[in-house]
């Protein structure tokens, strides 16, 4: 950005000591996005820098004398100038003893280039300090959003998609940060050049001041007309740019499925479509930030012209020393300079408070309901579980749930089954208290679940689903996962109940292995053989388990098959089962389509009431009731 | 990147326009100095208005001169960075298009996405950026150190000691910045990755009470992160300062030995002046162009993966004269004699000595683990990959003998991975037969048991599905990829374990539809599930990549070891019978 701040042409000087980022022309001709409330934004995010305002004001008081030095020195340079001229014209004069006085030109040497280094010194101090204060308050808001989520409910991640999470956390941290870092104190020396600038222009000439801000409305007018343009050009270029990408990501995707039905030469037509639509959008908003630059040099070049027209003949008539033309030509440089960079910083802000805001909203969500204190607690658990009038429904609208009344004895095993998509996940978020119950209350043990802490009744509760999330790390971190306290002889005694300890062996370091981000580098059934390791290390009295058989070779299948038999052992669970033998083993089956629950019982009395569940048994294992009735 | 110019080749009139309308704006910026010390050394010392009023004059038409060239170099350099980036493009999209699964394997597809998407707008970028800035800087560069020797040679020398002084200095510091740029990169993905498993992870991290694990965890990487851009930040607050004290202290030398120089009479005080400026424009284009330079590793790093792309050349390509029908009495027939497959690089063949024939009027079910092959024999079918060895018949012609148009309209094929486009429901199933009428489209629907999810949409089937299908749950997309198929009323239908994502009822009933319905097809199923194939004329069992037995249910259960073992993982004994 740092090449947009440039001012070419002569006389040119750059800008406040700020030269990096926020502040060129394309602050200015991108489209803004604003916050819906500026102002509170603004307050609670200047609330974080509250630590740090000694820092803060180190900041400032070395962005202002670096400012205040650095407007100082055009004038001294000019007095040089003015006292070199003098010399020449008492020369010219052959004035006695005449010429340059060096004595002089000497010491306002020194004193100018004391305040060249006093102004890069100050001005480094200011943004050296800077980076640090501003990271840090940007850590501290990432700490606490991070800190917020644990505490939001379930619900909250269910309706957002991660992907809208994770973007707040990158792109507007990110924009945070950078505006934090340097559009403040960008602000700050901009308001500082300006107000000197205009005290220094009026000591040296008013009548010339007056002339450069007369210049002043052509350049409003200038940016102004280009912004509005250059903003709807932009628009245009990033729909057109999202409507290209689009394109090429599904046809990418999907190339397979367009060589296969014959259709490239389509997906080629309306590629090209799109791509001359974007060229056109293109080259437009190419074109009109290209010419901000041009433009605003003509327009300083003008008050250039005029200055030392003016200047000229004034100092000819002897009205003003020489030197202070030479000045007012930087003075005049600078002097739109912070115009234009406030204008442009402003945007940035704005869009920085936008993505505060977003940040904010985080944490001001609900957070769950907070556990009862004292909590109660269920000293010697055995795993019983009683559904009482339980009614839930995610949607108000959309009854779910309705009356319903389970009761499982200790030990028992449950199957959940229904066609795919039946809502058998609802129980899990039930029992884990994902989501609480509407009404009615489940009880473990006779304790009813609400009135138990939320760690103590998930440490009742084991689970094993098919979607087998492992983190970024060792086998052993993850089995180990389970308890915080699992010793090396735990993790492997689990692993061994798990049936994955012969694997973790073949892998190349053992249960240091580490396993990468997808942990792509283990097969789908081995990671489903860790998680059931990991529910072995936490040893809970009630499991939940997923039995999907997708996409798992057959050795791993009966691997994990002995190992969630293994588990289940002296344990109540809750199995959505996909395996006929499994159904039928257990003790009570729940039937549930469109996500509720139609029928319960066992295999036989199911079957003997002809209803859904005969249906779907029958429509599973199609040809084969002979066999399968036989078996009964 | 070089490689890269010539798609800027038929834009070089434009090219040649933006270098000579930006040297004549340069020679206007450095032409208003030597203005300004004429105005001064021959108007104002004499007292000459007169003088000084006319060189205003000059001086300003000078400057408009320079505006107008701008504004026209400005337009032609975004003509020709719009024309460059729309021309890779083109040709890349064009090239991938003709690659096959090799070649997406190789690059994957993100990578591919992303290479003619995002790469290509950074060279554009890069492109624009050389032509609008790194034209200027060097000629400005020039331009100055010239007017400079020409102004007073006796005070350049100051110039060429601050010059590499600065540019020392700017990439002294830039260097040890960019590598804390790359690590601040990694440490975002490290804490974008934290942040990621606990967001995927949060129904597990909260079923194990590990959620301040998490948090310290993110806290870790939060620190890293932190400390990293401050450090990054502490270093880059030294450049801007030092650059600006090395700019001012010549200055100030300049003054001094002009001083000198001044008093001596060999120099005038409006040449000083002018001198000042020339010395402040050299430097802002070295400025320039060192800060410049550090953007070329980033489009150089976009143009080697646009270029590798480029380079890379399919070799699964039409014959000349290529089949566009099969033998009559064939149609339909596929044909597998003694296929091997190795992937690129591998060191075992994924198939190996394949030979089975699929009838029309037949299903032909293949079945086998993870890994055994199943997808990639597919695969070879509509001719996604070539045989190593041995070929693949359809409608008794080698496919590589087929025109791949003409032999890929004889296939419906359903992935394993259901993708749909975005459009409406009707739109996705008419993919496979663009002359489809709306009722060949409900029946198709209603064969692969979609009609009931779909009137339960919204807008039925003018329901719009998103990119990805995101809208639908993976049973409702794999119907509809299967509805796909069968709208083209092919002779051939591929379903690659398209059955995976359904429940064994949806399951049971769609094959019993598609039975009914392609009574004369060759029909050819990919399956995990015994339950699925368990019907099927032919049933394949692959075992690492080689035919482990062949035949119907019952035979398999009688000859075969591995179907065996199958089956006894999925059924209990009673039902496998």
């Amino acid at each position: 950005m740092s090449v947009n701040n440039r001012q070419s042409g002569p006389g040119g000087r750059p800008g406040g000591p700020g030269g990096f980022g926020g502040g060129g022309p394309m602050g200015l001709v991108m489209p803004v996005e604003k916050p819906k409330n500026a102002k509170g934004t603004l307050r609670r995010l200047l609330a974080y820098f509250q630590p740090s305002w000694p820092w803060l004001a180190v900041v400032l008081a070395a962005a202002i004398l670096s400012t205040v030095f650095n407007v100082l020195s055009p004038k001294l340079l000019g007095n040089i100038t003015t006292d070199l001229f003098q010399g020449v014209i008492q020369k010219l004069h052959g004035v006695p003893g005449g010429g340059v006085n060096f004595p002089t030109i000497v010491r306002l040497l020194a004193d100018l280039a004391f305040l060249y280094v006093f102004s890069a010194l100050f001005s480094w101090v200011q943004q050296y300090v800077m980076a640090g204060v501003a990271q840090r308050t940007v850590f501290t808001i990432r700490q606490q959003v991070a800190e917020k989520l644990p505490r939001l409910p379930v619900a909250f991640f269910d309706t957002h998609p991660h992907g809208e999470v994770l973007s707040r956390f990158v792109n507007d941290f990110d924009n945070i940060s950078s505006t934090l870092q340097q559009s403040l104190t960008q602000a700050i020396t901009a308001a500082v050049t300006f107000i000197g600038v205009v005290i220094m222009m009026l000591t040296i000439s008013p009548l010339l001041t007056a002339v450069i801000a007369a210049t002043l409305p052509l350049s409003f007018i200038v940016t102004k007309g280009i912004a509005t343009r250059s903003q709807r050009y932009f628009l245009d270029r990033q729909r057109r740019l999202g409507a290209l990408n689009g394109h090429v990501e599904e046809m990418y995707t999907g190339h397979l499925i367009v060589k296969a039905f014959g259709h490239e030469r389509r997906s080629i037509e309306q590629f090209e479509a799109i791509n001359t639509q974007l060229y056109d959008s293109t080259w437009r908003a190419q074109f009109v930030t290209g010419i901000i630059m041009p433009l605003m040099n003509v327009i300083g070049n003008l008050g250039y012209v005029l200055v030392a027209v003016i200047g000229g003949i004034l100092v000819a008539q002897g009205a003003m020393p020489i030197g202070d033309i030479q000045a007012f030509i930087q003075y005049a440089r600078q002097f739109t300079q912070p115009i234009t960079q406030l204008s442009s910083i402003s945007n940035v802000i704005q869009s920085a408070l936008a993505s505060s805001e977003r940040v904010f909203e985080i944490l001001d969500e609900p957070e769950e309901a907070p556990d009862p204190v004292p909590a109660d607690d269920v000293p010697a658990p055995r795993g019983a579980v009683a559904f009482r009038d339980v009614s839930f429904r995610y949607q108000p609208a959309e009854p779910l749930i309705d009356n319903l009344n389970i009761d499982v004895p200790a030990g028992a095993m449950v199957a959940i089954v229904g066609p795919t998509g039946a809502g058998k996940t609802t129980l899990v978020n039930l029992l884990m208290r994902f989501y609480d119950v509407q009404h009615g209350r489940i009880t473990v043990d006779g304790h009813d679940v609400s009135t138990l802490a939320r760690h103590r009744l998930r440490e009742l509760l084991g689970m094993v689903l098919q979607d087998t999330w492992l983190f970024h790390g060792t086998i052993r971190d993850n089995i180990g996962y389970g308890r915080a306290d699992a010793t090396l002889e735990d993790i492997v005694a689990a692993a061994q109940a798990a049936h994955a300890d012969h694997f973790i062996r073949t892998l190349p370091d053992g249960y240091e292995t580490v396993l990468n981000e997808e942990a792509s580098n283990i097969s789908a059934g081995q990671r489903q053989l860790l998680t059931i390791a990991r529910a072995f290390v936490a040893d809970p009295p009630i499991l939940i388990l997923d039995e999907a058989t997708s996409s798992v070779d057959t050795r791993t299948e009966v691997a994990i098959q002995q190992a969630m038999a293994n588990l289940m052992r002296g344990r109540t669970s809750f199995v959505i089962a996909h395996r006929l033998s499994t159904i039928r083993d257990a003790d009570l089956i729940l039937v549930m389509h469109h996500g509720r629950i139609i029928e319960q019982g066992t295999h036989e009395g199911l079957l003997a009431r002809g209803g859904f569940y005969h249906d779907l048994y029958e429509s599973q294992f199609s040809g084969r009731e002979d066999e399968a009735t036989a078996a009964l | 990147m070089l490689k890269l110019w010539r798609f800027l080749r038929p834009d070089r009139r434009f090219v040649l326009g933006v270098l000579v309308l930006t040297f004549l704006q340069t020679m206007s910026t450095l032409y208003l100095p030597t203005l300004m010390a004429n105005i001064v050394d021959n108007g104002v010392i004499t007292g000459h208005i007169g003088y000084i009023v006319r060189v205003g004059a000059v001086m300003l038409a000078v400057t408009v001169a320079g505006g107008v060239a701008a504004v026209l170099a400005s337009l032609y350099s975004s003509y020709a960075m719009a024309g460059f980036g729309q021309r890779i493009r083109s040709r890349l999209f064009r090239h991938v298009g003709a690659f096959t699964l090799r070649e997406f394997d190789q690059v994957g597809t993100s990578s591919l996405i992303v290479r003619t998407t995002n790469d290509v707008m950074q060279v554009q970028q890069l492109v624009g950026m050389i032509l609008r800035m790194m034209v200027m800087a060097p000629l400005t560069a020039i331009g100055g150190i010239i007017l400079a020797v020409y102004t007073d040679a006796s005070l350049t020398w100051i110039v060429l000691v601050s010059l590499p002084l600065m540019a020392g200095s700017i990439a002294l510091v830039m260097g040890k910045g960019l590598a804390l740029f790359r690590s601040i990169q990694t440490k975002v993905d490290q804490l974008n990755r934290v942040l990621r498993e606990s967001l995927t992870g949060m129904r597990v991290i909260r079923a194990f009470n590990r959620t301040s694990y998490e948090v310290e965890r993110f806290r870790g990487a939060n620190r890293d992160l932190t400390d990293t851009s401050v450090a990054v930040f502490q270093l880059m607050a030294i450049l801007m300062p030092a650059v600006m004290l090395v700019m001012n202290l010549s200055i100030v030398a300049v003054v001094w030995f002009g001083g000198l120089q001044i008093n001596a009479g060999t120099l005038q005080i409006g040449q000083l002046m002018a001198f000042i400026q020339y010395v402040m424009q050299i430097m802002f284009a070295v400025m320039m162009v060192s800060m410049m330079m550090f953007m070329i590793p980033r489009g150089q790093a976009s143009a080697l993966r646009i270029n590798e792309v480029l380079d890379m050349d399919t070799d699964i390509t039409d014959p000349a004269g290529g089949a566009r029908a099969p033998r009559d009495a064939e149609r339909g027939v596929v044909r597998f004699e003694h296929v091997t497959f190795a992937y690129p690089g591998a060191e075992e063949p994924a198939l190996s000595d394949i030979s089975f024939t699929a009838r029309a009027g037949e299903t032909t079910a293949i079945i086998g683990g993870t890994g055994a092959g199943k997808s990639t024999l597919v695969n070879l079918i509509p001719r996604f990959y070539d045989a190593t060895e041995g070929r693949v018949l359809v409608g008794g012609r080698d496919v590589r003998a087929w025109e791949q148009e003409a032999l890929r309209a004889e296939i419906g094929y359903v992935p394993s991975r259901a993708v749909l486009f975005s459009g409406t429901v009707a739109d996705n199933i008419r993919y496979g037969d663009l002359a489809a009428d709306d009722h060949a489209v409900r029946r198709a629907a209603a064969i692969a048991q979609a009609t009931e999810f779909i009137d339960r949409l919204p807008d039925g089937f003018e329901t719009v599905i998103n990119q990805g299908g995101a809208n639908l749950s993976g049973g409702q997309k794999q119907r509809l990829a299967i509805a796909r198929a069968l709208v083209r009323r092919a002779p051939i239908y591929l379903l690659d374990d398209c059955f995976s994502a359904l429940d064994y009822r949806t399951d049971a009933q769609l094959r019993q539809a598609l039975h009914r319905e392609a009574r004369d097809a060759t029909v050819i199923i990919v399956a995990q599930r015994v339950s699925t194939v368990r019907d099927a004329d032919q049933i394949i069992v692959l075992d690492d990549g080689r035919v482990a037995g062949s035949g119907r249910h019952a035979d398999l259960m009688a000859s075969s070891a591995v179907y065996r073992e199958i089956v006894a993982s999925q059924l209990s004994p009673e039902e496998s019978a």
